[in-house]
């Protein structure tokens, strides 16, 4: 297999290498170099990848969907420390990081465009946006998680219901939505709702730290030109990995954040 | 039995293996843990579900032992606890789960659509390295001391009161999940978008179908298990969650996403092995199956109905009484689907030229003990009995008739039926239809008498029981030392046939399925050129045209 094949397949190489090398490469003439052996025609391999990651994206839907049923009946039980627990959330930072996974959503539609009309340039460019945009969410996940940690809000030894039984105590929160101070067993399943938020919003931020990663891959690649053929079944199935965690943290913006606000 | 047999193989004393095929294409460790071709991943795959069958197979004669007295005498409660929760989580999720569609499945599949390989060469691959992964982890569990909440994790037993190694069997089996996740993925999409001309949804084999259907549970159950069993491992270490009610959680919560998967798991389980049936029932029978497009649809009813039953596992735990009507009801309907394949089956044997080759009786074997544990099913699926039976022998005796009685006979079945395609050998005929005999012989004294104790009240899961049920555990643990006799012999005459076994030739069976127009084993690519499918599947007709004209052609 010639070295420019490499490149364009990757790793694809790999079950290539299975039909041996004179086969291989008068195979190679008659196809593009990106069409794997296995496949008949570069529509028949683009089809089958990009039905592949639809599927992927059911299992997902249904791997958030155990952690959204869990969060749906505690919430119904516990109305009262899911509500206190939910103002406690910045309005301000959940707002911000939506605007910016949402523009990180079109910077990403723009690069599977560019791919498509063979744009290096500006697919690189928006490679980029995209995992800037990426990365700021990131960074704005960690300044609210790191507020939860200085109000002793993280679940486990050291939390603390201080800010739900006594909520003058807490002036910032208080002084918006005035909440009325909790009874101490309803005040501890507050412990409840911010496992939940953290084991949701973690998950989340679990997948955008493999987007990420998968960015810059791909930035490498894109770089070596491997987008630009007119094989871009990679760039679009990663797009739509992409805008599948997007949709993801617009739920939970509206469930963790909005839905206690009145 | 008759002597008439289907069997026809080339002529001994000139045929040869052909030099070019998929085992000898490539030499060397690396060709084989870096392949991408399915033929070779299933074959690592039988390997490794191998293994593991024998790990939980001991597991399972150490339980047996202990029952055969009343009192704990081999040993301890609690490692008879570790004991049986280690045959129960090796045997389900490390070789039930993958027995069939990751061997047999993905060693077929691509052949049987007319295929080159699956769509997905690197993920099946992954998908065996994610297996391989989550076995070690699962034998670290086992020599780091074991785990004993059952294969079940009942919590807040297994999240509050229990200090065994929870967390690293429940990321084993997070880890297996997704080996099985990527399997069922690559099975629909190759299903979906790699047939071959010709080759519409209603000329697939009922194999396909069948693991089409099992493909469906994967990809939407073991997600949610897999969450699940994230929470266990965070309820863990963390000492917050949601299952535990001392943290204001709800038990019952666990119960439900843990039954929504491992409910329709069972599916996954027994439906390719029915696939496996219907085309050894058809083949050594001489038919086309009876009813096609109902078995086609009663896969895909299975698959359907099997999501929305999972409740029948908590009739006793506290779900609402109305809850559990609709359970009990929609349980039943199950019933129905697996009728109609066993109905269809029979209705194909009906004037049939049946033969009876090891394949078929095995296939026997499943569909007679596959009804009783069907039927068993029904029993615990009515509220009324269930409440008696639950948590008793009854249902250990239910799950194995349908699993080991079910499943088992049917993955031998296929091992057996399409070993010659595999190895291009043919297995040994008169022993391994003894061992087949003796596999149902040894497995009936094994589990029947546990559906007496069931009845008479034996709970599962205890190491000691009132001497008064001593006689009938007796027979029970004779008849695994049969059963385990049974499961030995197919390994060893397997492995003599490797290189001693009688060259099988393109077509031992006169089958007609599309991997049995190719040579054995296959090539990499499995055919020289892509098939165009021109007829019906099970088309007996097509097969002795085609014959004829070779016939002619070459004379």
């Amino acid at each position: 297999m010639s070295d420019s094949t490499a490149i364009a397949n990757g790793g694809q190489g790999l079950s290539n290498s299975a039909s041996s090398a004179n086969t291989a490469s008068s195979a190679h003439s008659e196809h593009p170099p990106y069409q794997r052996h296995h496949f008949e025609s570069v529509d028949q391999q683009f089809d089958a990848t990009n039905f592949a990651m639809w599927l992927f994206l059911l299992t997902e839907v249904m791997f958030f969907g155990g952690l959204f049923t869990a969060y749906l009946i505690m919430r119904n039980w516990y109305y009262p420390a899911f509500v206190v627990g939910s103002h406690q959330l910045s309005i301000f930072w959940g707002t911000a990081n939506t605007a910016v996974l949402i523009a990180s959503s079109f910077t990403m539609a723009m690069s599977v465009w560019s791919a498509e009309v063979r744009r290096k340039k500006s697919l690189l460019i928006y490679l980029c946006l995209t995992l800037v945009f990426g990365l700021t969410f990131l960074g704005i996940k960690g300044i609210e998680w790191h507020e939860k940690w200085e109000k002793h809000h993280i679940p486990g030894e050291h939390f603390s219901v201080q800010s739900f039984v006594n909520p003058q105590s807490d002036p910032e929160v208080y002084n918006e939505y005035h909440d009325a101070p909790l009874a101490p067993d309803m005040a501890q399943k507050t412990e409840e709702y911010f496992f939940l938020y953290f084991a949701m919003t973690g998950m989340h931020a679990l997948h955008m730290v493999i987007g990420v990663g998968i960015l810059i891959f791909m930035i490498f690649r894109a770089k070596a030109g491997a987008y630009t053929t007119g094989h871009v079944t990679f760039v679009e199935n990663f797009g739509l990995y992409w805008h599948f965690v997007d949709i993801i943290w617009i739920y939970l913006f509206a469930l963790l954040y909005l839905i206690s606000r009145h | 039995m008759s002597e008439a047999t289907i069997v026809s193989l080339p002529d001994q004393s000139t045929a040869r293996i052909p030099k070019m095929n998929f085992l000898t294409k490539e030499n060397g460790l690396l060709s084989w843990l870096l392949t991408g071709d399915h033929k070779r991943i299933a074959t690592l795959y039988l390997i490794s579900i191998t293994f593991f069958f024998f790990i939980g197979g001991a597991l399972a004669g150490l339980i047996r032992l202990e029952l055969l007295t009343p009192q704990t005498t081999l040993m301890a409660a609690d490692t008879y606890n570790k004991v049986f929760t280690m045959h129960g989580v090796i045997m389900v999720f490390f070789f039930l789960v993958p027995s069939v569609p990751a061997t047999i499945g993905n060693f077929l599949i691509p052949m049987m659509v007319g295929a080159k390989d699956l769509a997905l060469p690197k993920v099946n691959l992954l998908s065996w390295y994610l297996y391989v992964i989550a076995g070690i982890m699962a034998i670290y569990t086992m020599a780091a001391g074991g785990v004993d909440t059952g294969w079940t994790f009942t919590t807040p037993l297994s999240t509050h009161y229990l200090n065994t190694h929870v967390i690293s069997t429940g990321l084993a089996i997070f880890v297996a999940g997704f080996s099985s996740i990527f399997t069922g993925l690559n099975f629909i999409v190759t299903i979906h978008k790699m047939r071959c001309p010709g080759m519409t949804w209603f000329r697939l084999p009922l194999f396909v179908w069948s693991n089409y259907a099992a493909s469906i549970l994967m990809v939407l159950g073991t997600p949610v298990l897999a969450i699940t069993l994230v929470l266990v491992v965070l309820e863990r270490t963390m000492h917050i969650g949601v299952f535990d009610p001392a943290f204001g959680g709800d038990p019952l919560l666990f119960q439900h996403l843990f039954w929504f998967y491992s409910h329709p798991a069972v599916y996954i389980m027994i439906l390719p092995g029915m696939g496996v049936i219907s085309e050894v029932v058809s083949t050594f029978s001489r038919k086309r199956v009876f009813g096609y497009t109902a078995v086609a649809f009663s896969s895909v009813a299975i698959a359907v109905f099997g999501f929305f039953v999972w409740a029948h596992h908590m009739f006793i735990m506290g779900i609402s009484n109305y809850a559990a009507l609709i359970f009990s009801l929609l349980t039943m309907l199950v019933a129905v689907p697996s009728a109609i394949k066993i109905f269809n089956w029979a209705f194909t044997l009906y004037k049939g030229s049946i033969t009876f080759e090891t394949p078929m009786l095995y296939a026997f074997g499943f569909m007679g003990l596959f009804t009783i544990g069907g039927l068993t099913g029904v029993f615990l699926g009515t509220t009324g009995t269930d409440i008696h039976l639950t948590e008793t022998y009854f249902i250990v005796a239910h799950f194995h008739f349908v699993m080991v009685g079910g499943m088992l006979m049917a993955f031998l079945s296929g091992v057996h039926f399409w070993w010659p395609k595999w190895t291009g050998r043919m297995y040994p005929e008169k022993i391994s239809q003894l061992a087949a005999i003796v596999t149902f012989i040894g497995f009936n004294f094994t589990f029947f008498p546990q559906f007496i104790l069931g009845m008479l009240g034996m709970p599962r899961r205890y190491a000691a029981y009132p001497p008064e049920f001593q006689a009938l555990n007796v027979f029970s643990t004779a008849g695994a030392t049969i059963l385990g006799i049974g499961y030995l012999l197919p390994i060893i005459y397997l492995t003599w046939s490797l290189k001693y076994g009688e060259i099988a030739g393109n077509n031992p069976w006169q089958a007609t399925g599309l991997e049995w127009q190719t040579q054995s084993p296959p090539l990499t690519e499995n055919f020289p050129e892509i098939p165009i499918m021109d007829h019906e599947a099970y088309d007996y007709e097509w097969l002795e045209k085609m014959q004829e004209k070779e016939v002619a052609s070459v004379g």
